[in-house]
């Protein structure tokens, strides 16, 4: 391939994810010179600049047409800008987060690496979301997951984030093998990794055998990618894993990782096994499959608030949160209603938001302390009230109270679970049921924040990035709850529906 | 002032006084108290102003007011107004009633308030949020608004049971939120369902699609589902009114949650039950609910029987007259049972005449346990010695409430029985028996307390101060008023019994 080949390629819509592998090949170097005794925040401003700047050149490329490079392995549909928003907006707010972090025993000379792997991490999302291939969307995920493993066991002598990265990594491998399987099968029938040709091939399938082997692997990647989703049946890892790794780490698997879950699995399932017929009826395989998408969202919601009930760590039970919250949004996607996408994405930017800035404040008054149990929340509504207000505002999100953007998030999935015919009744009242305990354990941090007496009254010290992590998210969330029209609307006018999601 | 803001106005008066507290010093007990009473005052007015200028014969339409929200899903091919939530308020005669009720309880439970021990800046800011909650129920014009606002009044409400309530006030707001909550839950399936069927949640729109056969529906509503989300909302309400056996959370409320705060839950945020099942239930759903009308007023008649029997026992007199807020509920569900103008009209006034007296008689235990720190009623006995004119008082709310001609309570619970003795005599007949034992509960425990044994020395006891006479003379004016003129409710209610078909 001559330079002048290389260079016809339409290198500028890969912008933002050039500008992060940058920012983070330049942090790796820069960590591996700087002296030893210096500090390495500013590594953390230059990798959040790299962010904030790739969030820019994604905004100046909202308005271009949909355009595939690199033999289709690279697509920048309107799919991707929508997702990758989520994923930079999330990643900037953890970055803010671990700038801050400072645990108990120090970072010690992890401290620059503890950095630029979020960035490498938010660069196999990025592509995640960007691909249209199967290799680059296993490439990405691998980049991502890899990443978080290390991320996870940042904290090297400690025993539970060491523990905490060994389960991830077990898990992990598991589930990305059943998915790769999966994949296999796919690959086996079709003979191309290109997600496009894929659908193609497989819509003239006429053999019901094949047609059984694809409805195995439509289970057996959506199974392993459940992992990333922390859905059931592979939601086991991330209680330990929530609990062990450092504050910014959980939140940024809470958010960013479980975004790109979200974004992988639209990715292959829609547009591989939309296009599959199935054997006993006119409507695609996709569409028979809803009931064991059902089954398990259903699952996952309770599994998630039912033992979150029990949790004392606060960790543990945003983990459980987290688990239940994956578990609505698989609602929607089971629905698979026109205001799908809407829905999915509107949840997962209100999830964004509410989740995030509930981890900040865990970050705060957890992070001197050597436990994370919620009676360290006790109080706090007199030792800093306006804190306790942001946190009452995330929870009361969370548990889905309107005047909140979570509100509307349920709301929206509700209305596409609901419009299809026949209506997912017992799916929506799984979720508006299980909603309801929820109440139980969000409340009960709001008991311990308002109505009980703090152990001391010691003054919190702030921390200017924390602090501005809270006042973004809440008010992101009160202003998405009451007004949520701004963000439909710039959905709606840059996204245009994804009609592009195939082409 | 312009027109189409007026309801805006009127429920979003309170958020000035939250506004305003939030920037004072919590330690000012006195300005904080009187800030947080001023800042009832303005939606007072303003519901006033609204209720006179309707005696004056200004169409209630004009008070609308409608603009675009939410916009659900892109899906322009199905028209404009698809998917849609507008921000829409309006009032007709029984919401205005309701937000004239409303209003004033709020103002005098702001005086209530003023018995309020601890952490008054926080106390008065979630009051006036519980007061736009439901100022803002009665005004919404569609379901979801009506959700959001419904749900507003369920976290201040949480957060004054848990922190200013009594000694098992954790426990009493739990079961608040989970009750209520799972109710609300309910109650989110029926708007959703019509939601996504219809493509929209007003109203008015709603009466209309659902009940003109072959409307242009996403999906149809078979008779089964509309059956289905009728008892749905039945039990949603029902919670909320409450109708037996969902009525375990209430006691707790009632006995466990500060008085000032259980004024505005028996007077205002039960009835919002009543209102519900009478605006969507009957509205909506019309057909069904005329079926369903015979179960509705067997369960008025058990909520009567059983919340009568079961105060006749009671030892506290807040459970007494938590119990009396079972019976008189089971009088609306009597009334609504009977279905005929009448009936629908008693169960109505019942609404607002309970509103208030039982505004009156909590109010009255606040000025009891102020000053003795307790409820029991045997403890209390011998008022009149201490407080004459609080126990005066005191038996003027327990005559209104077992229904005394010349006073509200008797204007409407004859009505609701003269409706339901039109449809279902026998029925009627056995609930008369209730009426009887409100009288002998109501007399057991407020004669015990007024002129029973005194075991206490009255020294140092006042009786009445001066702000306390306000909100005494208020409601005991009002309840006389209607009692002797209830021209007052009707009138405003002419339309809207008209448009219920009774």
């Amino acid at each position: 391939m001559d330079l002048d080949k290389l260079l016809s390629f339409q290198w500028g819509m890969m912008t933002p994810e050039f500008l992060i592998l940058g920012t983070a090949t330049i942090l790796a170097v820069l960590d591996l010179f700087m002296p030893k005794k210096m500090n390495r925040n500013i590594l953390g401003f230059f990798g959040l600049a790299g962010i904030v700047a790739a969030i820019v050149s994604l905004t100046l490329l909202l308005g271009q047409d949909t355009a595939s490079i690199l033999h289709d392995t690279f697509r920048l549909d309107s799919f991707a800008k929508a997702f990758k928003l989520l994923l930079l907006g999330g990643a900037a707010l953890v970055m803010l987060l671990a700038i801050d972090y400072k645990p108990k025993e120090g970072m010690e000379e992890y401290r620059g690496e503890f950095f630029y792997l979020f960035m490498t991490a938010l660069l196999g999302a990025m592509m995640m979301s960007s691909s249209g291939d199967l290799i680059t969307l296993f490439v990405g995920l691998e980049l991502l997951s890899i990443s978080s493993y290390i991320l996870a066991g940042i904290r090297k002598k400690n025993t539970r984030s060491n523990e905490s990265a060994m389960k991830y990594v077990i898990n992990g491998g598991i589930s990305t093998a059943i998915t790769l399987f999966g994949m296999s099968y796919v690959y086996g029938i079709t003979g191309t990794t290109n997600l496009r040709e894929m659908a193609g091939l497989l819509s003239q399938i006429d053999n019901p055998q094949h047609v059984y082997i694809l409805g195995l692997a439509f289970l057996m990647i959506f199974v392993g990618l459940s992992f990333k989703l922390a859905s059931a049946p592979f939601h086991m890892w991330a209680p330990d894993v929530y609990e062990g790794a450092p504050t910014p780490v959980t939140a940024f698997l809470s958010v960013v990782s479980k975004t790109a879950g979200f974004v992988i699995m639209m990715r292959v399932i829609l547009s591989v096994f939309a296009a599959v017929p199935s054997n006993d009826s006119d409507l695609p395989l996709l569409f028979s499959m809803q009931d064991y998408i059902g089954f398990l969202a259903g699952a996952t919601m309770i599994i998630g608030n039912v033992i979150a009930l029990r949790q004392r760590s606060i960790k543990r039970l945003f983990a459980y949160s987290s688990i239940a919250h994956a578990g609505y949004i698989l609602v929607a996607f089971s629905a698979m209603s026109v205001v799908m996408f809407d829905s999915i994405w509107f949840y997962l930017l209100a999830y964004l938001f509410m989740n995030l800035g509930a981890f900040a404040i865990i970050q705060l008054m957890t992070m001197k302390e050597g436990t994370e149990d919620i009676s360290h929340f006790a109080g706090l509504y007199r030792r800093s009230p306006l804190l306790a207000g942001a946190m009452a505002i995330f929870i009361l999100s969370l548990a889905g109270i309107p005047g909140t953007a979570g509100f509307i998030g349920k709301l929206d999935i509700f209305l596409g679970a609901l419009m299809v015919d026949p209506a997912h009744y017992v799916l929506v009242s799984i979720m508006i049921a299980t909603t309801v305990v929820s109440y139980f354990y969000y409340f009960g941090i709001l008991t311990q924040m308002f109505f009980r007496p703090a152990a001391h009254h010691e003054k919190i010290a702030l921390q200017p990035g924390t602090v501005i992590t809270v006042i973004i998210c809440a008010a992101a969330t009160v202003v998405f709850g009451i007004m949520p029209q701004l963000a439909f609307d710039f959905f709606n006018s840059n996204f245009n529906q994804f009609i592009d999601f195939l082409q | 002032m312009n027109e189409s803001y007026y309801l805006s106005l009127l429920v979003f008066s309170p958020l000035l006084g939250i506004i305003l507290l939030a920037f004072m010093s919590k330690d000012s007990e006195k300005s904080i108290k009187l800030l947080g009473f001023m800042a009832t005052l303005p939606p007072a007015i303003l519901a006033l102003m609204a209720y006179v200028s309707r005696l004056m014969g200004k169409d209630l339409a004009d008070f609308s007011e409608r603009v675009r929200w939410i916009q659900f899903g892109n899906l322009p091919q199905m028209g404009e107004d698809f998917f849609t939530v507008y921000y829409e308020l309006g009032i007709d005669g029984f919401s205005l009633l309701m937000i004239v009720l409303t209003a004033i309880l709020s103002t005098l439970a702001a005086i209530a308030s003023f018995h309020i021990k601890k952490e008054w800046k926080g106390y008065y800011m979630l009051f006036l949020l519980l007061e736009i909650g439901m100022l803002g129920v009665f005004t919404a014009q569609n379901l979801i608004l009506f959700f959001v606002f419904f749900e507003l009044t369920l976290i201040p409400m949480f957060f004054l049971i848990g922190k200013w309530g009594f000694f098992e006030k954790e426990k009493a707001a739990y079961s608040f939120l989970i009750y209520n909550g799972l109710g609300s839950a309910i109650l989110l399936i029926v708007i959703m369902v019509l939601f996504a069927r219809t493509g929209t949640t007003n109203i008015e729109a709603l009466k209309i699609l659902v009940n003109t056969a072959n409307s242009d529906l996403i999906t149809p509503l078979s008779d089964s589902v509309k059956y289905g989300l009728l008892i749905a909302l039945l039990v949603a309400f029902g919670i909320k009114l409450p109708i037996f056996p969902l009525h375990s959370w209430m006691l707790r409320v009632h006995v466990e949650a500060p008085p000032s705060i259980v004024m505005l839950h028996s007077g205002i945020l039960l009835k919002i039950g009543a209102y519900g099942l009478i605006r969507f239930g009957m509205g909506i759903f019309p057909e069904q609910f005329k079926e369903l009308a015979v179960v509705l007023a067997v369960l008025g008649v058990i909520n009567l029987l059983y919340g009568a029997f079961l105060a006749f026992i009671q030892k506290d007199f807040k459970m007494v007259l938590a119990y009396s807020s079972i019976s008189h509920m089971g009088i609306v569900l009597i009334g609504l049972g009977a279905l005929n103008q009448a009936g629908i009209q008693g169960a109505i006034f019942q609404v607002v005449s309970h509103g208030l007296i039982s505004a009156l008689l909590f109010f009255l235990v606040g000025v009891f346990y102020e000053r003795t720190h307790t409820t029991d009623i045997s403890k209390l006995g011998g008022m009149a010695k201490g407080m004459p004119i609080a126990s005066g008082f005191l038996l003027a709310g327990a005559m209104a409430s077992l229904g005394l001609p010349g006073m509200s309570g008797f204007v409407s619970e004859f009505m609701a029985f003269l409706g339901l003795f039109e449809e279902m005599p026998w029925l009627a007949a056995v609930g008369t028996l209730g009426i009887i034992m409100t009288a002998v509960y109501l007399l057991r425990a407020v004669l015990a307390i007024t002129y029973g044994r005194a075991d206490r020395e009255f020294a140092g006891i006042t009786d009445l101060r001066s702000y306390e006479w306000a909100p005494v003379l208020v409601l005991v004016g009002l309840i006389v008023l209607i009692g002797v003129y209830p021209a007052v409710l009707s009138e405003p209610l002419k339309s809207v019994l008209l448009g219920l078909g009774g």
